[in-house]
């Protein structure tokens, strides 16, 4: 186990040895202490390692995540897991604004509730949320998975496109050309399996969730609507 | 950008370390905005004693003899204490709007940051650390504080532009944010009475609540209003004698952190102003909600 005292060494010393860490290497376990709200930590890490920082982070904590497993034990700022290309990145507490925004892969799992714009844009990361999402997530969501075990605000899924959108509690409002959709056997076999890999199976079952997903009306541009815009 | 934080105490204990508090945090936030730098603080000055906090550009000419000359002028006790630029003036109560009106008589160049029985508010262009430090604001103490550090994006980088604006008595705000309709919202409150200093977007904002708590809202209502009424970004943090209030646009991107403990409720722009309070580990952290009123009173 690496042990990195933010603290002491810096933003710059920690992303540094992190970044320098190219395909296998020994050096697997890392733990990142006194993070205190600094910003960027852990970003842009592409190498097969298991990161856990013990505190609340800044902006973009694991931005850009290829292949490493990235634990925060406490509340991850704005931006968190942000473009993330592929790992898992696992958040105890809350996440603020646009968490997940543009992922192209990956899991990102947030054991608390998100603010706005979780998953803005994402592009094939699946995120799990075990509480609530702000409003305007999953704006113009292109793919990938958004699993909410509480509820939506306003917007959900507004001008989205082919993301699919699994939400158990309420949703505030529907954002244009986010319509609910059946629940199909494919589904609850994916939510089951997104549950699993999320840490939510043991609180709660893909029966108990509702499918949004885009109504194909705003993004094909259709003739017949061509009054509308 | 622009950073701010804001601290309301619930525990006595911690009132003489306010000042020192509040400068840690902001100091943090200092790469939020590094234009200017502003702080205010509430402390009673006594029973029955106002405070009035002057500004001025040229204070060895201004503040001279100035206490002897405002006694003269209102026929009242004055106590003056001058830190840099500013001055702080303590006279009854009661003769709190004699005093404002005597020293723009007395000294027409210099500028009132502030008039209450509790307030103070020291504000300039330049970092936090050096502002703080200019001020002497870690020897303050005070019940509840609110500090900004400007990265100006509307008007000009000036003293009278850094926040936090004061526009009533013991009232002020500070902004992340900025306004899109305040211009007609400032000809609306000029015919209604109210009066300006600067062309800031941020001094409309507080010019709003000031007006409608002075016809008789409550803060939280006056908070209210913001949402309805004011268009563009914005996270306000306001102060009263008595009270700290919170309010997020409803689209809120500019960012906001809250923690309460037994001891205190703390804002900040980010996490990293909260880390060094006492208690902060167990506290209850959390994000204020878009378009959601919060306000403490004691």
């Amino acid at each position: 186990m690496q042990t990195f005292d933010l603290g002491k060494e810096g933003l710059r010393a920690l992303n540094s040895s992190l970044h320098a860490l190219k395909g296998q290497t020994n050096m697997t376990a890392w733990e990142v202490i006194n993070p205190k709200g600094a910003h960027a930590i852990a970003a842009g890490v592409d190498a097969p390692v298991d990161i856990t920082v013990r505190g609340s982070t800044g902006y973009y904590c694991a931005g850009m995540n290829k292949l490493a497993t990235i634990r925060i034990k406490g509340s991850a700022g704005p931006g968190v897991a942000e473009n993330m290309m592929s790992g898992t990145v696992i958040i105890d507490g809350d996440a603020s604004q646009y968490a997940g925004a543009t992922g192209r892969g990956g899991l990102l799992i947030i054991k608390g509730n998100a603010s706005s714009r979780c998953g803005i844009s994402m592009k094939g990361i699946d995120i799990v949320v075990h509480g609530s999402i702000g409003h305007m997530s999953c704006f113009m969501a292109q793919s990938g998975n958004m699993v909410v075990l509480g509820d939506a605000g306003e917007a959900l899924g507004d001008s989205l496109y082919e993301a699919r959108l699994f939400v158990r509690g309420s949703v505030k409002s529907l954002g244009a050309d986010c319509i609910e959709k059946e629940m199909r056997p494919e589904h609850i076999a994916l939510l089951s399996d997104l549950l699993k890999r999320g840490e939510a199976d043991g609180k709660a079952r893909p029966e108990e969730f509702k499918r949004y997903g885009s109504a194909r009306k705003l993004y094909n541009f259709n003739i017949d609507n061509a009054s509308a815009y | 950008m622009c950073g701010i934080v804001g601290l309301f105490l619930k525990d006595p204990k911690l009132e003489p370390q306010l000042g020192a508090m509040l400068t840690d945090m902001l100091i943090t936030m200092t790469d939020r905005g590094p234009d200017s730098a502003g702080i205010a603080i509430y402390s009673s000055a006594g029973k029955g004693l106002g405070k009035l906090t002057l500004q001025s550009a040229k204070p060895d000419k201004d503040f001279k003899d100035l206490d002897g000359d405002l006694k003269e002028a209102i026929g009242a006790p004055v106590a003056m204490q001058v830190k840099s630029t500013h001055a702080v003036l303590e006279v009854p109560l009661g003769q709190l709007d004699a005093a404002r009106a005597a020293v723009a008589h007395l000294r027409p160049e210099v500028k009132v940051m502030s008039s209450g029985e509790n307030i103070e508010i020291f504000k300039e262009v330049g970092l936090p650390k050096d502002v703080a430090s200019r001020f002497e604001v870690a020897k303050m103490g005070g019940t509840h504080g609110i500090g900004h550090t400007r990265m100006a994006t509307e008007s000009a980088v000036t003293t009278m532009g850094a926040h936090p604006f004061s526009t009533g008595p013991d009232q002020c705000l500070v902004h992340n944010g900025s306004l899109s309709n305040h211009n007609g919202v400032r000809r609306e409150l000029k015919r209604l009475g109210m009066t300006f200093e600067t062309e800031n977007d941020t001094e409309v904002g507080a010019a709003f609540i000031s007006h409608k708590l002075q016809t008789g809202e409550t803060l939280g209502r006056a908070l209210e209003a913001t949402l309805t009424d004011l268009d563009g970004f914005f996270t306000f943090v306001v102060g009263t004698r008595n009270g700290f209030g919170v309010v997020r646009d409803p689209i809120a991107c500019k960012p906001a952190v809250m923690a309460e403990t037994d001891q205190y409720v703390a804002f900040g722009s980010e996490y990293r102003a909260l880390v060094n309070l006492p208690g902060i580990e167990t506290a209850r952290v959390w994000e204020p909600e878009p378009a959601t009123v919060y306000f403490w009173e004691r």
